[in-house]
């Protein structure tokens, strides 16, 4: 157990180091000279020359990975060239901002599609089943960003019983933030379950059929103690995967729902920092966004073990 | 009883109206500009943010172009843009995995290894970065979205290649005497195409949606040709006067992505009878 | 066609005209199926795959799966109820405590995300209503009952830490620990290897004995249920076709398909000994060592495992070696390294005099040896038509023009007995024994020197078996190949050999010629496996003595 969890922590840091070299080498593709970026066009050549001295952009390539990977891992990721302020601060108020909405709307999210899912795949065929899934597949095909916008026209604009846009963080009073996020925990929840749901229903449809559920029911097990006691752990664990990988992938940002609502998120920070070629806030952004997706994805792989003990063998 | 003929007339429902949305999606794609007869970008400024009505069918937008051939022309957009992409992902990622399940040993540990770092970027991530690159344009959609889904193409095909080779009639074929290439072109390769094609229908839907979100985002298609995603992000500020122009493309979106997602569910129990 | 040994006087169990179909109106799988089984008795359903067997048993616990369903006129008398009619909280009373069930795969049959204990348990709290204390010393008290090392570390363990005879032995105590009156078998050993088998069906019988428990066993063999069980109902096609004490229906078979079962029961085959010496060596394997290199990961080794542990052995033409052992003893790995699958870590393989070994090193006479695989399902490409897939060989010897390759694939049709119907089907469209006279036709198309034969009956029904293996020796006839026929089942063995070797442990026990081998085993390990195999046949065809039915 201790061996499997320290060998998964380990493979975890190749793919975190190739993730630095990726986004390094990536952002050194920007057209132009970052430095006169920096400086903006006003700014003299010998000014310019000086920037690049400070920036280390005249030492060999390596050098300046490392110097840069050396500064991040000592949490300086630099300066915004738009605002001038520590990028790291600015990343993290804004992941605040993404992971609250993200966390209770992924939460919610599962909280109502597994239960359907796995509901819908015991009576697999029934009227239920066939319309959890013509539901979730509806869901599945509306864009998260249209359905933001529809959510807004209808209970933001035609009801007007929801602020339309703007944030309030929950260090401020406990209802008025929660009447800003309303609405885009709604969206979320609404566009992932319909994944999830279907998810957990083939999930659960390849468990039910296996000889270990007969078994279980030839023990006298009602279907409530079959499917909560036998079926439950085995059927979860591949949507536990999946619930990670959307976690994962949305901690990092939603910026189409930030944009919607116009969230301070990481997502809408990244895009404006792309717009800005604020390049410092890019290339910080990018890591710790992969960074994070790469963090859950391994919390994940560590509890697989809890629903199927097989894989830590 | 009634059970069983419900599920199967739901898998006939999938296959009929997915193959009817794309079909659909087709058609409009490539005669659309013959069948409206429409300039979409023709400006028509005393409409503006007008209803529909007999002059512009489906209304106007913010500068009175004409929205219904705006929409025509989203779907041709949508529709090229998506195969383009999944075309030179499938192309690459197939290319790459057959080498990684094939070669396998270093080849295969160095491939795998720059494969998962590239998974390592969620969603849209990469092809945000890539597009911060090269900046807004059709064709860069196209790469950054083709290489942002390579990685998985390349998963799905290696992992096929591999536990296909370790199958016995290929076993059974190498103790012919058959070459390892022979081997690989005759009994490996076409029993990988099953998934590739799962894989691509469902990669098809998945592109359409990366790019209007975004276009939705202002990092797509470049004003002002007319994408489904730009449409509805350029309407935005006038949603309490024109909610038309918000309606309109994100239906054709969810309607364009809803029956491609029935196509692939009717591909897969097709390919794949067991589920 | 039913005599009276099956209609007892006072039935626990009384199955009565149980009907199953596809849906209401579909396809019947069980057709007016009628037995009774007396309190403590033990009964047997024989029959083969699609005979309906599994699914009259699992009629009886109300376990049919969709969209299968017994017709309103079954019924299922169990101790005054009708369990086709009774409500589901009723039959979930009678589930586990009054009739348990074991199942044919351990693999799969236990839960793998739970305990042991938990699963052992979980019977006694709902059936019994046991404090916690207690259940736990009942479980100790009947893993020990069973003889399994450390029963307390047992109880926290997971079904994947266990080997398959062990899990099915755990399953089998926590069906008993519910103290059942009525125990259903479906296969319950079908999956396991020789010695395991007899070890499990002995605990069985045991266990039920102890309590009085009556015993349904479902099985396709019914070699090994004249040993156990002492009487039968032979099912075919959803009927019951033959009914009686095993004795009787084994020595006076009525049905004409009792006797093709009786006649597909494993038999010496005339001759042996055809090849004998005189035959000239196709294949010698000298000295070969075969290791399955280690892992080295970040915190972990996999240590490298000795597969075959320095074996001699020579095939010669003509004639049949048999390599018998246990799973994992290493005849598998032996049998792909002469064709070259595997590489041996040290060691000659020698095919026709030529020394070599790997794949490459025979390329070129490579359509001289050939392979059939244990699974018909997974040995043909599932995309080619039958006739490319037979013909394939052929591709690679460039002296065949197409008209005679054509040729030569219509006449092994006809060798193999496939009809030329089949050409252009695919796999999938064909039955097990059909895919596996592909499997053969494409073996032998070349005129191979040399044909390994791994396991190629294993998969297949009693009576397919004997077609499958009276059609390698037919072959082998005619075209005076080599044949290494790898298996663990002596019954097989014993039909098609010329000579045995038994292989324990990747080292080779005992070799000989198949008589000898079979009736003056040397080694005790061979005497075990003999033992185990209960080959009732041989002393039924050669001595006319019955075999007894055995009630301990």
């Amino acid at each position: 157990m201790t061996r499997f969890i320290l060998t998964r922590i380990a493979s975890a840091i190749p793919t975190l180091i190739l993730v630095s070299i990726a986004v390094f080498g990536l952002l050194r593709f920007i057209p132009g000279d970052p430095a006169a970026l920096m400086l903006g066009d006003l700014a003299k050549p010998g000014q310019v020359e000086a920037m690049r001295v400070q920036m280390g952009l005249d030492k060999p390539v390596v050098a300046q990975y490392l110097i840069w990977i050396g500064n991040v891992l000592t949490g300086d990721f630099g300066t915004s060239i738009s605002t001038g302020q520590d990028v790291l601060p600015l990343m993290l108020n804004a992941f605040s901002v993404s992971a609250t909405i993200v966390l209770v709307g992924v939460f919610i999210a599962a909280l109502i599609a597994v239960p359907a899912g796995m509901l819908a795949a015991w009576r697999q065929n029934s009227l239920g089943d066939v319309g959890v899934i013509a539901v979730s597949t509806i869901l599945l095909s509306i864009p998260s960003f249209w359905l933001g916008l529809m959510l807004l026209l209808a209970f933001g604009l035609h009801l007007g019983w929801l602020p339309v846009i703007g944030y309030v963080p929950f260090s401020q009073g406990f209802w008025p933030a929660l009447v800003y996020i309303v609405l885009p925990v709604t969206t979320l929840v609404l566009s992932e379950a319909g994944p999830i749901a279907r998810m957990a229903r083939a999930s659960t449809i390849e468990v039910a059929r296996l000889e270990y559920i007969t078994h279980a029911r030839a023990k006298g097990l009602s279907e409530a103690a079959v499917m909560w006691r036998h079926a439950f752990k085995n059927a979860f664990a591949p949507t536990l995967t999946l619930i990670g990988f959307v976690l994962g992938s949305l901690l990092g940002g939603i910026a189409v729902i930030e944009t919607v609502f116009t969230l301070p998120g990481l997502g809408r920070l990244l895009v404006d920092a792309i717009y800005a070629r604020d390049y410092p806030v890019v290339q910080g952004t990018m890591l710790f966004v992969a960074a994070i997706y790469v963090v859950v994805n391994l919390v994940v792989d560590l509890l697989y073990p809890f629903l199927d003990p097989r894989v830590a063998a | 009883m009634i059970a069983l003929a419900l599920g199967q007339s739901r898998l006939k429902f999938n296959a009929v109206f997915g193959i009817t949305v794309t079909t659909l999606l087709l058609v409009t794609a490539i005669a659309g500009p013959w069948l409206v007869g429409y300039d979409p970008l023709k400006l028509d400024l005393p409409s503006r943010l007008t209803g529909p009505s007999a002059r512009h069918l489906l209304g106007a937008d913010e500068f009175g172009r004409d929205v219904l051939s705006r929409l025509v022309n989203g779907a041709r957009t949508s529709a090229w843009i998506a195969f383009a992409t999944v075309l030179f992902a499938l192309v690459t990622g197939t290319v790459l995995g057959v080498a990684a399940g094939f070669l396998r040993g270093w080849t295969d540990r160095i491939l795998m290894m720059i494969n998962d770092a590239f998974l390592a970027f969620p969603g849209l991530l990469l092809a945000l970065g890539i597009m911060a690159v090269i900046g807004a344009s059709r064709d860069g959609i196209v790469l950054a979205l083709g290489l942002a889904y390579m990685p998985i193409v390349v998963r799905v095909v290696r992992s096929a290649v591999l536990s296909i080779r370790e199958r016995e009639y290929v076993e059974a074929s190498r103790v012919m005497g058959n070459s390892e290439f022979i081997t690989m072109a005759r009994h490996v390769l076409p029993n990988c195409v099953a998934p590739i094609i799962v894989l691509a229908t469902t990669m098809f839907g998945w592109v359409i949606l990366s790019e209007s979100a975004l276009s939705f985002l202002g990092l797509g298609v470049p004003p002002p040709a007319a994408s489904w995603g730009s449409m509805l992000s350029t309407a935005r500020p006038y949603i309490s006067q024109a909610p038309h122009l918000i309606v309109l493309p994100g239906l054709c979106i969810s309607i364009t992505l809803l029956g491609i997602n029935m196509l692939g569910d009717a591909v897969r129990d097709w390919l794949d009878p067991k589920l | 066609m039913m005599d009276g040994t099956t209609f007892v006087r006072n039935p626990m169990l009384s199955v009565r005209d149980l009907t199953i179909t596809i849906g209401a109106s579909g396809k019947r799988i069980v057709d007016t199926l009628s037995f009774d089984l007396a309190s403590g008795d033990m009964m047997a359903l024989v029959g083969e795959s699609g005979s309906g067997k599994t699914m009259a048993a699992r009629a009886i616990l109300g376990l049919l799966p969709q969209p299968l369903m017994a017709t309103p006129e079954s019924r299922i008398l169990f101790k005054d109820n009708d369990l086709t009619r009774i409500e589901p909280r009723a039959m979930r009373k009678i589930r586990g405590a009054e009739i348990g069930m074991v199942f044919q795969e351990p693999m799969v049959s236990l839960n793998p995300a739970v305990t042991i204990g938990e699963q052992m348990a979980e019977g006694l709290r709902l059936h019994h209503k046991l404090d916690k204390a207690e259940i736990r010393d009942r479980s100790l008290a009947m893993l020990e009952r069973i003889r399994i090392k450390e029963p307390a570390k047992c109880l926290a363990a997971y079904p994947h830490e266990f080997s398959g005879g062990m899990r099915q032995r755990i399953m089998l105590a926590s069906v008993m620990l519910l103290k059942p009156r009525l125990l259903i078998a479906d296969e319950p050993t079908t999956a396991l290897d020789t010695l395991v088998q007899r070890d499990v069906l002995d605990l069985m019988v045991e266990l039920t004995q102890a309590n009085g428990t009556a015993v349904l066993l479902i099985s396709h063999d019914l070699g090994m249920v004249s040993h156990y069980i002492p009487n039968v109902v032979v099912m075919s096609d959803g009927k019951a076709v033959e009914s009686g004490a095993s004795s009787e229906v084994l020595r006076e078979p009525k049905h004409d398909y009792t006797r093709r079962l009786l006649d597909a029961l494993p038999r010496r085959s005339a001759g042996g000994m055809r090849g004998g010496d005189c035959g000239k060596p196709v294949v010698e394997v000298r000295n070969v060592v075969i290791d399955y290199p280690g892992r080295n990961r970040f915190f972990s080794r996999t240590e490298a495992k000795r597969a075959v542990h320095g074996v001699d052995l020579t095939v010669r033409s003509g004639e049949t070696l048999a390599l018998v052992g246990a799973s994992g003893s290493g005849k598998t790995t032996l049998g792909r390294a002469i064709v070259g699958l595997v590489k041996p870590t040290s060691g000659q393989i020698a095919f026709l005099g030529a020394e070599g070994h790997a794949p490459a090193d025979h390329r070129g006479r490579h359509h001289e040896m050939q392979i059939v695989f244990q699974d018909p399902y997974s040995s043909l490409d599932p995309r080619q038509r039958i006739a490319d897939i037979i013909a394939e060989p052929l591709k690679l010897d460039k002296s065949m023009n197409a008209a005679e390759r054509e040729r030569r694939v219509e006449q092994v049709f006809a060798e193999v007995g496939l009809s030329p119907d089949f050409r252009r089907r695919f796999p999938h469209q064909l039955s097990g024994g059909q895919r596996q006279r592909v499997a053969i036709a494409r073996a032998i198309v070349g005129r191979p020197a040399f044909v390994v034969a791994d396991e190629p009956v294993s998969a297949l029904d009693m009576t397919v078996q004997k077609q499958i293996l009276l059609l390698i020796r037919e072959l082998q006839a005619r075209h005076n190949f080599a044949c290494l026929f790898v298996s663990h089942d002596l019954g097989a063995v014993e039909q098609v050999a010329d000579r045995i070797a038994v292989m324990q442990d990747g080292r080779i026990v005992e070799i000989g010629d198949r008589d000898d081998v079979i009736d003056r085993p040397q080694h005790p390990y061979t005497r075990q496996l003999l033992e185990a195999a209960m080959l009732i046949d041989r002393r039924f065809a050669e001595t006319g003595q019955l075999p007894q039915a055995m009630a301990r």
